[in-house]
């Protein structure tokens, strides 16, 4: 069998989906984690964003970090792609619909809205990039910060300047549910795309998938609501 | 349980051949007893349109006891209608009260074409079977049917796999149209067992090439499969073929 004819059979164009979605699972807990230091603000007073700040810049200044980052872009592209196409191919299956659907009585609802969940995750990456990537690693317009003689950008400001607005919150909030909810299917569904199939490990997996999904989602949530309300910064 | 009858309207996919464009028609049934099945029930108002010179409803039905895999029939929207772990020749009408409306109509997925009525053709079910799924066995004296000792549980697994009955229900409940659970549910059967084992990886990259080629869709680990499948076929199955196929895919040449 040809490499070709492996990634382009369905089990193997899932399995492609599958890899990159716990690729991208591993990203958001990077993420998630690097982010929370936002909320040292909420034991130390003086913080003011130092520890985010300096864990941004370790972020932006490793070599091997920037070179993962490439990685990064190339599995959501990926991951996107894969998944449009997936998602295209599916629906040509069945040219005629049926007049009464199976809806919730056969699968969860975000389970059969992935595509749906996907896009708008893709909107909200798009315009959360525009936000924070593209000033901090295109055109270098963040505001500057020393700590320890070591000048790097004040990302902490910068947060706090984009989420001071009510939209923002509210299409960061959206953006988290969504992120949630296909997180929900997506996290126990890619282990059983790459082949899990130890019943003890799936039932275990689904619940660990539910509790990421949850955590995850609120505490990215809870990043502009609180930078909003002034509890951080 | 107590016997009583019903009147009840059905609105019914009619469609002449796989060519011409199908519609819905309603038919009034009149004392349908609880304790017909939901074909005998098709039975009793086909035998009211052949008297009234019309064309009787198409659909298809062999043993009627739930073994064979030849009823189809999506009733209100759920493969095999309302009853769980169930076939439409198993379903009775006792499911049903009295005024009740209920829409019936094919499965639907292009590697399923309707040919009449409520018959589709799910021929591509049995060129999946003939890529991969059954063993070679030069031909000789039978062998012992114990002289191969295999784990319990691996053979428990494999004959739960094997009670598919290559309906289509997986197919026709699938968002995807994904022919994956009854894959899995045909691979899985050989490849727990030492028998499937010569064949095990040339019959996996084989039968999902051809499910490929037959048109049907991705898995998408909804669910859906497994919540109407009346063999209760598990969805771990798909996991399973899911590791058969990588594993096959990676290594052979």
């Amino acid at each position: 069998m040809q490499w070709s004819e492996f990634f382009t059979s369905s089990v193997g164009k899932k399995f492609v989906m599958g890899l990159t979605g716990l690729f991208l699972i591993s990203f958001l807990v990077i993420h998630v984690g690097i982010n929370a230091t936002i909320f040292a603000d909420l034991v130390d007073p003086d913080e003011n964003g130092a520890m985010f700040n300096k864990a941004a810049h370790f972020m932006g200044s490793t070599v091997l970090i920037r070179i993962l980052e490439i990685g990064l872009f190339a599995g959501i592209i990926l991951h996107i792609v894969q998944g449009y196409m997936l998602e295209a191919k599916n629906r040509s299956a069945r040219s005629v619909g049926y007049a009464v659907n199976l809806g919730n009585r056969g699968s969860k609802w975000y389970s059969r809205a992935m595509g749906l969940l996907g896009t708008i995750i893709l909107l909200f990456l798009i315009i959360h990039m525009a936000h924070f990537w593209v000033k901090a690693r295109i055109t270098h317009t963040l505001a500057p910060v020393t700590y320890n003689g070591v000048e790097m950008h004040d990302m902490f400001s910068e947060m706090k300047a984009v989420f001071s607005e009510g939209w923002v919150i509210a299409v960061y909030v959206l953006g988290c549910i969504s992120l949630g909810y296909h997180l929900a299917h997506g996290f126990q569904s890619a282990f059983r795309t790459v082949g899990v199939h130890n019943n003890k490990y799936n039932s275990l997996l689904v619940n660990l998938g539910y509790g990421f999904s949850i955590l995850v989602s609120l505490l990215f949530a809870l990043m502009p609501i609180a930078m909003y309300f002034g509890w951080v910064g | 349980m107590e016997h009583y009858t019903m009147n009840l309207t059905l609105k019914v996919w009619r469609q002449k051949n796989s060519q011409e464009k199908g519609r819905f028609e309603t038919y009034q049934v009149k004392n349908i007893s609880s304790e017909m099945s939901f074909l005998e029930m098709f039975d009793v108002l086909n035998e009211e349109l052949i008297r009234e010179g019309k064309e009787p409803i198409a659909f298809d039905h062999d043993c009627r006891e739930g073994i064979c895999g030849m009823c189809s029939m999506y009733i209100n929207g759920k493969p095999h209608g309302p009853w769980h772990a169930n076939t439409t020749c198993q379903l009775h009408m006792r499911a049903y009260k009295d005024g009740d409306t209920i829409v019936v109509e094919p499965w639907r997925a292009n590697a399923f074409p309707v040919v009449k009525d409520l018959v589709v053709d799910r021929s591509s079910f049995d060129r999946i079977i003939q890529a991969g799924g059954y063993i070679s066995v030069n031909t000789g004296n039978a062998v012992d049917a114990n002289a191969i000792p295999i784990e319990k549980d691996k053979a428990d697994n494999a004959f739960a796999a094997a009670a598919c009955i290559g309906c289509g229900a997986c197919v026709a409940a699938c968002k995807n149209s994904s022919a994956m659970l009854f894959l899995s549910a045909k691979v899985s059967h050989l490849a727990l067992l030492p028998q499937g084992g010569p064949e095990r990886k040339s019959r996996v990259l084989n039968m999902v090439a051809q499910m490929d080629r037959e048109g049907f869709g991705a898995c998408t680990n909804t669910g859906a499969c497994e919540a109407v499948c009346p063999k209760e076929i598990s969805i771990t199955n798909i996991a399973r073929l899911n590791a058969e196929y990588i594993g096959a895919g990676l290594v052979v040449e």
